[in-house]
């Protein structure tokens, strides 16, 4: 007598989404740090850089990531801290 | 003699000639110690993210130049010491970087 388990709620079967790279599967060897419209794919609301367990970037382009961003804030084309923009 | 990019920032204060005269200083201030200008971009009045010296708008340039490597900290001096420029930055060029930027050109230019 199988003793039927009832959940309260059902069970959500969260579908692993395969992460990759994007710069390796589009090949950009290099992160501009002068167009925003770029920079900001790699950005949250507060201006934070993402990180790599999000967007699944590798080790090496992450690091071309940060660099560009951090000059992009040096060069007041980023905004160090934001609020609700993006 | 390795490949250089720089962006720099005038106030606003200044107008568009004057900023243009600031910029041609610099240039020839590259040219006369021994670099060679590869490129130039005035991107103008843009408006920044963030105050800079209490001022939200700012003059946009960048110079892509190759000179040898001690030239770059007089240059930087050289920024310092003029007060239009609120903010500048110096970036050495790899081979990755002389490939976008070639490849940014050609494409404006096509």
């Amino acid at each position: 007598m199988a003793s039927d388990i009832r959940y309260l709620n059902p069970i959500s079967i969260e579908i692993k989404k395969e992460k990759y790279c994007r710069f390796k599967k589009s090949g950009i060897k290099y992160v501009d740090y002068k167009n925003p419209d770029y920079l900001i794919k790699f950005i949250n609301e507060q201006g934070k850089i993402l990180p790599r367990r999000l967007t699944g970037t590798s080790q090496k382009y992450q690091k071309k990531v940060n660099k560009a961003v951090k000059r992009a804030r040096h060069l007041a084309i980023l905004p160090y801290v934001a609020d609700m923009m993006k | 003699m390795n490949r250089y990019e720089t962006v720099f920032i005038l106030t606003p204060v200044l107008s568009e000639e004057q900023a243009k005269e600031a910029v041609k200083v610099f240039e020839d201030y590259i040219t006369t110690n021994g670099g060679t200008i590869k490129h130039k971009e005035f991107w103008g009045m843009k408006k920044m993210a963030y105050p800079i010296q209490k001022k939200t708008t700012g003059f946009y340039n960048l110079i892509e130049f190759e000179a040898d490597g001690e030239m770059i900290r007089k240059l930087e001096i050289e920024y310092k010491r003029d007060e239009r420029i609120m903010r500048f930055l110096t970036v050495k060029m790899e081979n990755h970087h002389i490939a976008f930027a070639e490849k940014t050109r050609s494409k404006a230019t096509a």
